[in-house]
């Protein structure tokens, strides 16, 4: 604890060459920052959507070992998903999860050292909010398409 | 803004050295990565399968489940994600929490919680499909 403040004061501080202290400057962050844009907007969706996922495994979970309990156990778990609760649930899970994914995949692209450029980001962000859309709308086209 | 102080006699940097906060960065960078590459297909197959399988009865689900391409696979995916949930709270967790005690907590339980889960999931499969 002590040493976080430390370590923050001993970076943010530094010395002038006639040796007077100086506050060095912070990157001008949220005040500065409109954060409509898209691009930081898709990076915080990015991180709020892998972490509801991380809550979405829970009922992954509770879905596996209610099978593995038995027969009533299992139709318990169903009811839920199927109520309105648990369709509106599953309906977000799936668009969360499409985003992460898609997203994840333009991470994985910019790892490769391409598509930084301005254009090229707006771009393959774009892509990833419409591929979002149209992948979540044929998850539930092929949950619909076997239900009727 | 008040005027910098330094009350100590030791440099900036020498106060900060070693006090990095990952240690481990390259490997958990790394396998965030490989992790992610193996859920890439894996998140494909599982989420168009549970699409066809809306009013799957007990029967139905545990056939499926206990099939072993589909048992193995799901046993793949539960690894790899639960793997890179872990790891990705992680970050979250060093970003926001501030304090190395209640830092060190929240980590603490995440791990064990994504252990206790992937545990979980894991047993069920094995329990449907062997």
């Amino acid at each position: 604890m002590s040493k976080t403040i430390d370590t923050r004061e001993a970076v943010m501080v530094g010395r002038r060459s006639d040796g007077t202290l100086v506050r060095r400057p912070l990157s001008p962050h949220l005040q500065a920052y409109d954060m409509l844009q898209m691009t930081s907007a898709l990076s915080i969706t990015h991180r709020i959507t892998g972490v509801v996922w991380s809550v979405g495994m829970v009922f992954l979970v509770w879905w596996l070992a209610s099978a593995a309990g038995g027969e009533a156990s299992f139709n318990g778990a169903q009811w839920f998903f199927g109520s309105f609760f648990g369709i509106l649930g599953l309906l977000g899970l799936t668009a969360v999860a499409w985003y992460h994914t898609l997203n994840g995949l333009r991470h994985l692209y910019w790892d490769s050292g391409r598509g930084f450029d301005l254009p090229t980001t707006y771009l393959t962000g774009r892509a990833v909010l419409i591929g979002t859309a149209a992948l979540t709308a044929l998850t539930w086209l092929v949950m619909l398409i076997t239900w009727i | 803004m008040a005027a910098p102080t330094i009350r100590s006699l030791r440099s900036p940097l020498g106060r900060v050295r070693g006090l990095g906060a990952a240690k481990g960065g390259t490997h958990h960078w790394w396998m965030m990565r490989v992790t992610s590459i193996a859920l890439l297909p894996l998140t494909l197959w599982l989420v168009f399968s549970l699409a066809r399988m809306p009013d799957a009865t007990w029967q139905q689900a545990t056939a499926w489940i206990g099939r072993p391409f589909n048992a193995v696979l799901l046993l793949a995916f539960l690894a790899a994600a639960f793997h890179h949930t872990a790891y990705g709270l992680q970050e979250v967790v060093e970003d926001y929490v501030r304090g190395e005690m209640t830092k060190l907590g929240a980590l603490l339980a995440v791990k064990g919680l994504c252990a206790v889960l992937w545990l979980t999931a894991t047993l069920a499969v094995l329990r449907i499909a062997v």
